[in-house]
Formats: structure tokens, C-alpha cells, sequence
């Protein structure tokens, strides 16, 4: 069996709401193996980004056990857990707001090299240039602003920006929903060869299922802060098991036109409010199979069939 | 038949520092009564100026229509006092907008912003308005629309926001909608759930549509015809089936290329367009897609073709359907020698 | 087919990498340079400028051009009106108007600058360590909450009512007032700066910027304070004016600078018993410099809030 190098267990991530406690995630668990693309689907509300930012520590979780590389992130040391910080990098949604508009692309670059001290001067310069043109920018580009790069230069950017501190985990939060389609498969190849070349391991967050797929060796699927399945990206596609997941499928529009096209599953309704999410299942609400014990009983998170997870009272 | 939009050789400028962006740069394409019409291009591609144009919604500073004009009905739009265009936009035209929330007023309950146009528009009192409101509410599938009549836009979710939008624009039963990427903002399955209202009501009315969109599955659920949009200006124009089905522009072939194949077994590498838009502040002045073109020829640099007709109604600018032109095949032999 | 012939080579492929595929047209300008020039395009902030150059001028070197100073009494010439001689004419000691109005100039704009610095950096300091803790765990938030209370309540008070019980203890003089706008003065500044920390944190290349290690220090320096610099400079803009405003208001009631120093409030102030019998100039010119500053700090802070704008910035 392949090594696991992030394994997550029961994590809880909750945010205080006036009052109330927002379940952004809740007893959600899962494991990342080594060098593997896992990909995270869900839609606006569904936990998935703030699962991300836990996981890399821009947020404390508020339960819940992570364990990296066979040690427990909460109990690394000071020194162990600046190195997490480290090697577990981040790239994030919005290529405008991601690169501060006051700073010149090569010090964004460099930002984090500077940070943990890895090179200086010449030596600085030098990988500066190297990571522009291995995301396939040009090296003098490191004396301009944000502002002269479009949206996929500049996730280019962020992207170098992240290898330059040396990572072996990467968290991709929604890398290419705010790029147009023609620039998504540009770092979407980008990314993929980087991950053959360093032996990168991706968490690859977003609600394109599509670019999902085609990243991803495995897909967990995500609503209202709990997974509610996880397999194989092809079995996924081929045979999904949960309803949510069945409709989420079926309401990507194709862009053919002579293709059959197959009865689409439209929800009704919106997603519940987080705050108050429905009692036994959270997706019963908008689910055409809901029955009595959906709203009895929380699904238990079980493995239907070999390495295909999910957590629904159909099966 | 006569057409119910005539857009013709539009150009549209930006005035900027240093000098002009030439966001809109001579588009021309019309749309039939009935007729869903889809725009689609990337961003900065000046399709969505080219509707805020059509509105008359461009900024006041700095925009300048440079050429063109917009037959509406038989009425040339750019050529129309601001009252008669008001007129046309409150009773004709109306349009639908990416982002919900900011082009509602959130001091103002939802269904007073619905009645408050069909009074204005239609001469309907106050009651029988409100009516008609709750019809629309009704109609463009908002559960309760009683209680949702008082409510204010912020305690609406997006999806409904949007649906709040699209019961606005048909208040006045106008005939033609301009919709801008009216579901990218939304979630897939709130997506579906609009787009189907959108078929399910453009049946109903016979509504002309503009869609404007990246998405080429949202094209194929919904448009007839197509116009593909790069650099401001028409690439492609055709049938939905001449567009995604037998692309004659390589800039539609690459969009459709670099999507990931939802019905593949094994994984292929994504076929990316590589490169970057020109910037319009300075754009080529051959093809603009010739420098990340995989077919690009010494005249592609030079001269930008007029467009070429594949067939009835399917065209293409581009110098690959002309006949002196190789075949596209000898293209990726030539290219196999290089390597 | 005659056309073909000469035609033809037009249709050869083009030769790999003619065309630069990530090429940035536009010349590279920073944000700095371009809101620099945004002002520069703005004819009412250039006017402001120019004005407030002119009286800084005059305030260094008007004084000088005559060969009276501002307390030089001469009643023989008292309450002359301007003439080749005394070109702002004569207050009823003689003293040489042109001379008191410059002089007064430098007490007014010293007071100015000096009240808005002052409230600039106590202003910085309590909004920045406030906006920059808010949100850091509980004592984090104590900490935000305590200083944001503090700023609530002196900004309860009336300033006048400080300066009053101020000079009860101290003696009035220029520092007297300039401590008295700067007790009151910097909340309005520390409520700017920290607004604008809590919305820059919110951005993502801040939690980019922690992702990576970066200290607090540097996060500081490099992402919040440069990203605010803009607001900060258009508000001390707004500071100045009020400040001088204050002087001379204060001035003016008999709370201000003593004599026999010259400000334009205490100027106008001498200038009430006399504007009934005809001597138009006492009050005209400190009168007409109060508004003329005015004019030129509001307009020039107004171009360049507009030039700061980041709104307008992304066309």
C-alpha cells in the first residue's frame, strides 16, 4: 500500500456567528497519499476552502487530529512545526487579490525563500529567474507589478511562489475558477508536470468537476461541512453512489450538442444555512431518495465497496 | 425576415493612459425574433462591452463609440434620445447581470422593485401590479412568493437572487433579453436550476436571447447560434453544431481542445491554447490570435481576413479557409518534422 | 490564379517563436509612479498644490522681504492702510501687517503639521496594533476591544472642553494647543488605520504572505502599511486643515497663541473692534489666508483621493 503523508482525522473547524457556531467542518476525515492528486469538490458553503486553510494552519482547528508524515501536527515542536509550515504550501483562488499589488513579482517570489533564509543575493536572483521561466514567464518579468500580468500570469506566479520555498504538499484552493478556459489548461498541465518533476502531493479544491476529474487520482465530495464520498476520480464518475453526487454530475452542461444527453437531476431548492444545518443527513432536505431515517440518523462513513466511501442510509 | 437586433461594424474605445484601449473593434452579428443568440469569449474579449453598449450602459468617461451602429426593431439605438432609450430599456430590452446583489437595490423590498417597473412601464395601478409581481415571482419558480415579496435581497440566496433578476426583466415582457454570464456567479446544481427556468420560460414568451457566456456546455444547453468572440473581435460565427461540432477557427478549436474530456477512460494531457490575449491597447495588426496560434502563416502577421463562409451562415476570419492556405494536417506534419 | 503565384509564400507556416506568446506590451510603471501621474492630471489638486507651495513660500520668506518684523510697534503709523510701503497695510500699534500675516502663516502651519503628525503616528500606532491583534485569539481581541474603547471615549469628549481644562494647567502658548488637537485628534486616525488593517488582512496575500513564514514585522512593513499608505497621506491631508482650522478658531476666542505673537485667528480676532470703521484690511487678510488653505488642503486632498482611488486604479 502506498505510504500516507496527511492522514485527517474527525476534524472540526468551527466559527463563532454571534450566538450561534457555524459547523464549517465537522468530523470530517480522510487521508492524502503520498505524491497522489486528491481533489475536493463542493459547492459555495460546503466547508471545502476552510478545510484547505486548515489543514495548512492559517486556521486552528477547533478538534480533530491531523497527522503528517506519521507525526501529529498539534504536537511538533516549535522548529518542526515552522518546517510544516514550510513544506506544506498554498495556492490560492483569486490571482488579483494573492500578490500584493505594492510588491514587485520577484520579491512576491521570493517572499518566502527570504522568510526561511534559503538564498541570498546572487543566489536569490538566480532562483528568482529559474521559477519565472519554469512557469513559463520570462525572467525579466521579476522587475514588474501584479498589475501588468493577467489573471494566469499571475496565478503563474503564485504558484512559483510556492514552489520557492521547496513544498512537498500543496493545498490548491479553487486554482483556476477565476481564469478563463483557454489559461485553466495551461496551469492545469502546469501543475501536473510539476508534480511528475518534484514528486509534489496536491489537495485540489474546487467546484469545476470537470478539471477535477481530469487532475485528480481520487475525489472526496463535500456538503455542508461533511464529506459525503470519496473514491476513485473514474469510479467516481462512472458510478456514483451518493445522491448529491449523482446530481452534481449530472448538472455539469456538456458542451456538445449530438451526444445523447442524459436526464439531467436538477435539486431543488438551495443549501440550508450552515448555522442550522437538518438533523440525520444534511443533504436530506434537497435529496429525491430521502427517507424516515435520513432525518433520524447521520449516515454512517462507510466503505461500500473497495476504496469507494460514502456516507448515505441508501446502502 | 427582418431581424429584431442588427449590431453593425460596432467598435468601442477606452480612452487610458498613454492612450486608447480598443476594447470593441468593428463586430457585427444580429439576432432573429425568438432567436437565442450566445456571445462567447474569455474575458476582456469585449463581449460584454459590446452589451453595455447595446444598453447604452457604457461609462460616460473615457468610452467612446468610434463606428457602428445598433438597429433595434428598425430603430437605430445609438441615433435615440435618452428618454426614447429609456423607454426601449424599461419596455423591450432588458438585462440580466452576472452579480445579483449589485443590481439590486438592498433597501428595497423585492417585490416593490418588480411592481415598481410594471407601473412605470405599463400603466398597471398599484394592486394590479403587485399582482403581476407575484406572477412573475410565481413564474420564474420562487417558492412562496408571498412571503418572499417583503423580503429584502440580502435574505435571498444567490440562486434566488438571480431568479429575482430574471423576473424583473420579464415584468415588462421585453423582447429581447441580454443576459452576462448569468450563472457563472452560481453554484452547478443553482445553475442548472436557472438555466432550465431560462429554456422553460424563452418557450414560453418567444423571448430573443443574448447570452453571453465562457461557458461552451452552457452554449450547447441553451443557444441556436453562436458568435465566438477574441480580441474584440468576431473569430466565428455558426449554428451551435457548426461551432462545437465543426470549428473552422483555431481559436474555437482550442477552447474546445483545452477542456477536459468528461467521457475519456484514460487521462490525457490537456491540449492548453498557450500565451496570452494581446493587450488591446496596442493590438496586432494582423490576426490577434496568430501569436498563439499552432497555424499561424507569414500573412496572419500582416492582414487580418475578412470573414470567411464555410457554409451558409457559418464563418470564420480566419486564413486557413482560404484556398491557397495548406491543410490543417500538413501543419502537424510539418510541425512532427521540427521536433 | 495569376494572384495565387505571387501570393503564396504569404501562406507559409510561421516559423516556431516569431511571435512572443507572454509579451507585455505596455510599459512597466509602479502604482506609485501611476497615482503620482493621476494627480499630476488633476488640474484642482495641482491648483491645490500649487497654492499651498506659494504660502509655504511666503511663510518661510515673506517675512523677510519687508524691513519690519511682526512686533516692531510704531504708533505713528498705526492703522495705515496698504499702500507702496506697508503692502498689507498697518494694525493699530503700527505693527506691519504683511509681516504679522507671513508670521502668523508659520505659526498656523507649524501648528497644522505638528497636530497631524502627532496624530499620525499615536494614530498608527494604537490603530495598527489594534487592527493587527483583532481576531488573534482571545487576548488578541481584549487587547482590540480595550484600545477601541479607550478611542470611543475620547472621541466623546468635546475638544474644547480639553483645551479649556488644559490651560487651566498649563500656559497657553502654541504647544499648549498643539497638545490639546492631538489628545483628541489621533482616534479619528487610529479608527482610519485600523479599518483599513482589518479589510488588507482579510486579502489574500496577507495569509499568503503568513503561509510562507513571514514575520510579523515584515508582514507589516511590507503588505499593510504600503497598501494603506495612500489613505494615510489623503487623511493627514484632511488633518492639517482641520488642525490649523482649530488654531485659529481657538485663536480667535481668546484661547490661542499670546501676544505679541501673530496668528491669522488672533490677527482676525484684533481686526473685530476696528472692521466697523472702514479698516477692511485687518480682517481681510488673515480671513482670506484661513480659506485660501482651506481651499488648497481640500482640494488637493480630494485629487488625490481620487487619484489613490483603487477603484479607478484597475482601468
Amino acid at each position: 500500500m502506498t505510504e500516507m503523508l496527511l492522514e485527517v482525522e474527525n476534524l472540526k473547524k468551527y466559527f463563532n456567528v454571534g450566538k450561534h457556531s457555524l459547523k464549517a467542518v465537522d468530523n470530517v476525515s480522510f487521508s492524502v497519499r503520498r505524491g497522489e492528486t486528491l481533489g475536493l469538490v463542493g459547492e459555495s458553503g460546503s466547508g471545502k476552502s476552510t478545510l484547505g486553510r486548515t489543514i495548512v494552519g492559517l486556521n486552528e482547528a477547533t478538534g480533530g487530529k491531523m497527522v503528517f508524515e506519521g507525526r501529529d501536527v498539534s504536537t511538533l515542536s516549535k522548529k518542526e512545526k515552522r518546517k510544516y509550515n514550510r513544506i506544506v504550501q498554498m495556492i490560492f483562488q483569486d490571482p488579483h487579490a494573492s500578490l500584493n499589488p505594492r510588491m514587485k513579482v520577484g520579491d512576491i517570489i521570493a517572499e518566502g525563500m527570504d522568510a526561511h533564509k534559503l538564498a541570498s543575493g546572487k543566489e536569490r536572483m538566480h532562483r528568482i529567474f529559474s521559477l519565472l521561466e519554469r512557469v513559463g514567464l520570462q525572467g525579466d518579468h521579476a522587475k514588474r507589478y501584479p498589475h501588468e500580468f493577467s489573471g494566469g500570469q499571475r496565478q503563474r506566479i503564485g504558484i512559483a511562489r510556492a514552489l520557492a520555498v521547496e513544498p512537498k504538499f500543496i493545498v490548491a484552493d479553487e486554482p483556476i475558477s477565476a481564469l478563463d478556459v483557454s489559461i485553466q489548461a495551461q496551469v492545469i498541465n502546469l501543475m501536473e508536470d510539476l508534480q511528475r518533476e518534484m514528486g509534489l502531493t496536491f489537495l485540489f479544491i474546487a467546484h469545476d468537476l470537470g478539471m477535477v476529474k481530469h487532475i485528480s487520482d481520487r475525489i472526496g465530495v463535500m456538503y455542508l461541512g461533511s464529506f459525503m464520498e470519496l473514491a476513485d476520480s473514474g469510479d467516481l464518475f462512472s458510478e456514483p453512489l451518493h445522491p448529491y453526487t449523482q446530481a452534481l454530475l449530472s448538472a455539469i452542461p456538456a458542451p456538445t450538442v449530438s451526444r445523447e444527453k442524459q436526464e439531467r437531476i436538477i435539486l431543488k431548492g438551495d443549501p440550508p444555512s450552515p448555522i442550522s444545518p437538518p438533523s440525520g443527513c444534511r443533504f436530506r432536505t434537497r435529496c429525491p431518495h430521502a427517507m424516515e431515517v435520513c432525518a433520524a440518523a447521520v449516515p454512517e462513513w462507510k466503505e461500500i465497496r473497495p476504496q469507494h466511501w460514502t456516507a448515505c442510509h441508501l446502502y | 425576415m427582418a431581424q429584431l437586433l442588427e449590431v453593425d461594424q460596432l467598435k468601442v474605445s477606452f480612452r487610458s493612459h498613454g492612450g486608447e484601449v480598443q476594447a470593441v473593434r468593428g463586430v457585427s452579428f444580429n439576432i432573429g425574433h425568438g432567436e437565442v443568440l450566445a456571445v462567447v469569449g474569455e474575458s476582456g474579449c469585449g463581449k460584454s462591452v459590446t452589451a453595455q453598449a447595446i444598453m447604452k450602459l457604457l461609462p460616460k468617461r473615457g468610452c467612446r463609440i468610434k463606428q457602428g451602429s445598433i438597429h433595434f426593431d428598425g430603430k437605430d439605438l445609438l441615433k435615440l434620445s435618452g428618454k426614447e432609450m429609456k423607454q426601449i430599456k424599461g419596455s423591450q430590452i432588458s438585462m440580466v447581470f452576472q452579480d445579483p446583489m449589485t443590481s439590486l437595490n438592498p433597501t428595497m423590498k423585492i417585490g416593490i422593485q418588480i411592481a415598481e417597473g410594471i407601473i412605470k412601464h405599463k400603466g398597471l395601478n398599484k394592486t394590479q401590479a403587485k399582482a403581476r409581481a407575484l406572477e412573475l415571482l410565481k413564474l420564474a419558480g420562487i417558492p412562496n412568493p408571498e412571503s418572499r415579496y417583503n423580503q429584502y435581497p440580502h435574505e435571498l440566496s444567490g440562486g434566488m437572487r438571480q431568479r429575482v433578476l430574471i423576473a424583473i426583466a420579464l415584468a415588462c415582457d421585453p423582447k429581447l433579453l441580454i443576459a452576462d454570464e448569468p450563472t457563472t456567479a452560481l453554484d452547478v446544481t443553482i445553475q442548472a436550476q436557472i438555466l432550465d427556468l431560462m429554456k422553460d420560460l424563452q418557450h414560453k414568451f418567444g423571448t430573443s436571447i443574448m447570452l453571453i457566456t465562457h461557458d461552451l456546455g452552457v452554449v450547447a444547453e441553451m443557444a441556436q447560434n453562436v458568435i465566438v468572440m477574441y480580441a474584440g473581435i468576431v473569430v466565428e460565427s455558426g449554428t451551435v453544431a457548426d461551432i462545437l461540432e465543426r470549428p473552422k477557427h483555431p481559436y474555437t478549436m482550442g477552447l474546445l481542445n483545452s477542456l477536459p474530456n468528461y467521457e475519456e477512460g484514460e487521462k490525457e494531457r490537456l491540449i492548453p491554447i498557450e500565451g496570452s490575449p494581446p493587450d488591446l491597447y496596442d493590438p496586432p495588426k494582423g490576426c490577434p490570435f496568430a501569436a498563439r496560434c499552432e497555424f499561424a502563416m507569414e500573412i496572419c502577421v500582416g492582414e487580418l481576413p475578412e470573414p470567411f463562409a464555410v457554409n451558409d451562415g457559418h464563418h470564420s476570419r480566419c486564413w486557413l479557409n482560404d484556398p491557397r492556405a495548406p491543410k490543417v494536417t500538413e501543419f502537424a506534419a510539418a510541425g512532427r518534422d521540427e521536433s | 490564379m495569376l494572384e495565387k503565384a505571387s501570393h503564396d509564400s504569404l501562406f507559409r507556416p510561421l516559423e516556431k517563436g516569431r511571435l512572443k506568446k507572454e509579451e507585455i506590451r505596455r510599459p512597466g510603471v509602479s502604482q506609485a509612479k501611476e497615482s503620482f501621474r493621476r494627480v499630476l492630471k488633476n488640474k484642482l489638486a495641482v491648483t491645490g498644490a500649487i497654492i499651498l507651495l506659494l504660502i509655504l513660500f511666503f511663510a518661510i520668506f515673506g517675512p523677510r522681504m519687508v524691513p519690519y518684523s511682526y512686533s516692531d510697534q510704531s504708533l505713528a503709523s498705526g492703522n495705515l492702510s496698504p499702500d507702496g510701503k506697508h503692502w498689507f497695510g498697518t494694525d493699530d500699534l503700527g505693527r506691519d501687517m504683511w509681516a504679522r500675516t507671513w508670521y502668523g502663516a508659520r505659526i498656523s502651519l507649524t501648528i497644522g503639521v505638528a497636530a497631524a503628525l502627532i496624530d499620525l503616528v499615536v494614530g498608527l500606532l494604537v490603530g495598527g496594533i489594534s487592527g493587527y491583534m483583532a481576531g488573534r485569539g482571545k487576548l488578541g481581541d481584549r487587547i482590540d476591544n480595550g484600545l477601541m474603547r479607550i478611542v470611543e471615549i475620547l472621541y466623546s469628549i468635546p475638544y474644547l472642553l480639553v483645551v479649556i481644562l488644559l490651560l487651566v494647567v498649563m500656559k497657553p502658548g502654541l504647544w499648549t494647543i498643539v497638545i490639546a488637537l492631538s489628545i483628541t485628534g489621533w482616534v479619528s486616525m487610529a479608527r482610519v488605520v485600523r479599518g483599513q488593517i482589518l479589510q488588507i488582512k482579510q486579502q489574500e496575500f496577507v495569509a499568503a504572505a503568513q503561509k510562507l513564514g513571514t514575520p510579523h514585522g515584515a508582514i507589516i512593513l511590507k503588505h499593510l502599511f504600503p497598501n494603506m499608505l495612500g489613505i494615510i497621506i489623503v487623511n493627514l491631508t484632511f488633518t492639517i486643515p482641520n488642525a490649523i482650522f482649530a488654531e485659529a478658531f481657538l485663536s480667535f476666542i481668546g484661547l490661542g497663541v499670546q501676544a505679541p505673537i501673530a496668528s491669522w485667528g488672533t490677527m482676525a480676532n484684533d481686526a473685530l473692534g476696528v472692521i466697523l470703521s472702514g479698516q477692511w484690511w485687518r480682517l481681510f487678510f488673515p480671513g482670506f489666508m484661513i480659506s485660501l488653505t482651506m481651499f488648497a488642503f481640500n482640494v488637493f486632498g480630494d485629487g488625490l483621493q481620487d487619484a489613490l482611488d483603487p477603484h479607478q486604479a484597475k482601468d
